[in-house]
C-alpha cells in the first residue's frame, strides 16, 4: 500500500499486459498519456457484452435489443456520473477527444462564428484543439488567437485574460497538458470567458485520468475526453455539452438513431443526445468505457492523483539529477507527465534505447508542435504515468538513460 | 546492449556528431525537402548534376542519429555517381533497410552500417527519409521535389 493509499501490488494485478514480457523483463510502461492499459474490469465488459447482451440498441423490442439497450445507456448514466453531469442527455457517446472537438466546431462552431471573429487557445494545446477550429476558421474568416506559456509551461493567465476581446466568440482550452503536464487554471479561465459572455470547450483527455472531473462546478459548456486514455477501450469518448447548447445545435452527421421521422421533403430530428449519435454507436466501446469509469471512481480519484503526484515529483527528481538532462515543463501544478531533452541525444535515440530495457516512453512532438516551437525543440522524450506505475519503473527509466550515455558517450 | 551496438555502430555515431557535407548549395541543380511528419524529422537535399554525373551533394536538417548519419553518409556516398547508379543504390539501400536478404556489402560500401536498422521496424523511416528525398530531388530534375515518409 503506498502512502496515497493504492494498494499497488493489487492493481498491478487488475492489468494483464504488465505482465507481458517485454525483451525479457515485464515492461515498464510510460507512455500512459498516449494510451492507457486496460484493467481486467474492462476487458470481461467487452467480452461479456457481446458474450450474453450483443445486438443493436434503440430500435428492436426482442430481449437482446433491451438489454444492450440499458447497457447503453446505463454507460450513459455512469458516463454522466464521472463528470457530475447534471442531466444524462448532456453525454453523447462519440470516437473520442478528437470526434468531440470536430462535433462541436461544425455545429455550435459553425453557426457562432462568423468573418472576423476569434476564437482563443493556448500554445500548449494537442492538434486536435487547434486544428478543427484553424479550420473553420478558415471556412468563416475568423482566426485564432494563442495564449502564451511561461518558460516552466505554466499558462499567462494575464495574458489570457488581456486577449479575451469583444471578438472572441469561444475558448477552446486544454486542462492538462499532454506534452508537459501543465494543470492550466480552468476554473478561473471559465469565469473570466463566462463574464464576458463566451462559452468554454475544455479538452480533458489528459485530464480525465488524473483529475477529478465536474463539469457543474466548473460551469463549462463543453468537456471532451477520450476512453482509451482513462482505461476504456479505444473508438470510444465522451463528449459533455450543456443541455441548452445541445439543443440549440444543428446535428453533425445524419443517418439512423438521430432522426424522429424521415420523408423526402423534410426529416425531424431527434433530441440530445441521440441527435448527435448516427448510425449503430460503439455500443461494447461503451460499456467498457463505464467499466473503467467504475474502476477509476472505485480506487478513488483523489488517490490515484496522490499516487501519480509521487510519481511525477519523484521522477522529476530523479531525471534532473541525470547529467546533460534538462526537464520541459516545470510547473508547479502538474498531472501525469515528464517531458525532457538530453543533451545532443534525439528524443527517438534515447527512447529506442531505453526500449531495449523494456521501458516503454514516448519520443517526438507529442501532437503539439506549436509547443515545441515555444521550447525551441524539434522534439522531447516524454514518461507519463497511470495508477499502475511504480517508483520502481521509474528507476528503470533512470537507469535505462544511463545505457544512452553508454552509447553516444 | 549487442542490438543496440549494431543500430548505433561506431560509423553512425561519428557521422550523427560530425555530419559530412551539411551545407545548403546555392549553385544545386536538384534539391528536395523530406518531411517525416510522425517524427518532425526535416531533411533538405541538394545536387550538383553535371552531364548525368553527381558532381556534389549535401543536406540541410535536423533529426535523430540515425537520420543525421543516413543523411551525412548519404551524401558521401553520391559524388561522382551517375544518376541511373544513384538510383541502383538507393534500390539496394531500401532493401537493405527493409528486406530479409543478404545484403550486398561490396556494393554498398559504407553504407552497410545501416543493416542494424531493420530489427528496429519503427526506425526504418528515420533512415530512408534522405534517401527518399534524394529520389525526389532527382525526379524533381532541375526543379524543387519534396518528399515524405507517409
Amino acid at each position: 500500500m503506498t502512502k496515497s493509499g493504492i494498494d499497488l501490488a493489487r492493481v498491478r494485478e487488475d492489468f494483464p499486459i504488465l505482465a507481458e514480457q517485454v525483451r525479457g523483463r515485464c515492461v515498464a510502461y510510460l507512455d500512459n498519456a498516449a494510451t492507457t492499459q486496460k484493467p481486467r474490469a474492462v476487458l470481461d465488459a467487452l467480452n461479456h457484452y457481446y458474450a450474453h447482451d450483443n445486438a443493436n440498441v434503440h430500435r428492436a423490442v426482442h430481449v437482446l435489443a433491451e438489454r444492450a439497450t440499458r447497457a447503453f445507456e446505463g454507460a450513459r448514466g455512469v458516463a454522466q456520473q464521472f463528470v457530475n453531469a447534471r442531466d444524462p442527455r448532456e453525454i453523447v457517446f462519440v470516437r473520442g477527444a478528437t470526434e468531440a472537438v470536430n462535433l462541436v466546431a461544425a455545429t455550435f462552431g459553425r453557426t457562432h462564428v462568423t468573418e472576423g471573429d476569434e476564437i482563443v487557445l493556448s500554445v500548449m494545446e494537442h492538434h486536435s484543439n487547434i486544428v478543427p477550429w484553424q479550420m473553420l476558421c478558415t471556412e468563416k474568416r475568423a482566426r485564432l488567437v494563442v495564449v502564451p506559456v511561461s518558460d516552466a509551461g505554466e499558462l499567462d493567465l494575464a495574458a489570457y485574460e488581456r486577449l479575451l476581446s469583444p471578438r472572441t466568440k469561444l475558448v477552446a482550452m486544454t486542462h492538462v497538458s499532454n506534452a508537459l503536464g501543465t494543470v492550466t487554471p480552468i476554473a478561473r479561465m471559465i469565469e473570466l470567458a463566462h463574464a464576458r459572455g463566451v462559452p468554454v470547450l475544455v479538452d480533458g483527455a489528459q485530464a480525465a485520468p488524473h483529475v477529478a472531473i465536474d463539469v457543474q462546478a466548473l460551469d463549462c459548456d463543453f468537456y471532451v475526453l477520450s476512453g482509451h486514455k482513462v482505461y476504456g477501450p479505444t473508438g470510444i469518448g465522451v463528449l459533455y455539452g450543456k443541455l441548452a447548447h445541445l439543443e440549440a445545435m444543428p446535428p453533425w452527421q445524419g443517418g439512423g438513431d438521430m432522426i424522429l421521422s424521415v420523408t423526402f421533403e423534410k426529416t425531424l430530428y431527434n433530441t440530445p443526445p441521440h441527435k448527435f449519435e448516427a448510425g449503430t454507436p460503439d455500443i461494447a466501446g461503451a460499456v467498457g468505457l463505464a467499466a473503467a469509469f467504475r474502476y477509476v471512481t472505485g480506487l478513488g480519484l483523489a488517490h490515484i492523483a496522490a499516487h501519480e503526484r509521487d510519481l511525477v515529483e519523484y521522477a522529476s527528481r530523479e531525471l534532473a539529477r541525470v547529467r546533460g538532462l534538462r526537464l520541459i515543463g516545470t510547473a508547479p501544478d502538474k498531472a501525469g507527465v515528464v517531458s525532457f531533452v538530453l543533451d545532443d541525444v534525439h528524443p527517438h535515440d534515447i527512447a529506442t534505447i531505453v526500449d531495449q530495457a523494456g521501458v516503454a516512453i514516448r519520443s517526438g512532438h507529442h501532437c503539439a508542435q506549436p509547443l515545441m516551437e515555444r521550447f525551441g525543440v524539434a522534439a522531447t522524450a516524454r514518461a507519463s504515468f497511470a495508477l499502475y506505475n511504480t517508483r520502481d519503473d521509474v528507476d528503470r527509466l533512470v537507469a535505462a538513460i544511463a545505457d544512452v550515455r553508454k552509447v553516444f558517450g | 546492449m549487442s542490438e543496440l551496438r549494431e543500430l548505433y555502430q561506431e560509423v553512425i555515431l561519428d557521422h550523427n556528431k560530425n555530419p559530412r557535407n551539411r551545407r545548403a548549395q546555392d549553385s544545386a541543380t536538384h534539391k528536395a525537402d523530406g518531411y517525416n511528419p510522425l517524427c518532425g524529422d526535416k531533411v533538405t537535399v541538394f545536387l550538383r548534376v553535371e552531364q548525368g554525373v553527381v558532381r556534389d551533394a549535401s543536406f540541410v536538417g535536423s533529426g535523430c542519429a540515425i537520420s543525421t548519419a543516413s543523411a551525412s553518409l548519404m551524401t558521401e556516398s553520391l559524388r561522382g555517381k551517375s544518376v541511373e547508379e544513384v538510383r541502383a543504390l538507393f534500390g539496394r539501400v531500401r532493401s537493405l533497410l527493409t528486406e530479409e536478404v543478404e545484403p550486398d556489402i561490396e556494393a554498398l560500401g559504407k553504407l552497410a552500417v545501416f543493416s542494424g536498422v531493420r530489427e528496429f521496424p519503427m526506425r526504418v523511416k528515420c533512415a530512408s527519409l534522405a534517401w527518399h528525398t534524394l529520389i525526389a530531388a532527382v525526379e524533381g530534375k532541375e526543379g524543387h521535389g519534396s518528399a515524405s515518409t507517409e
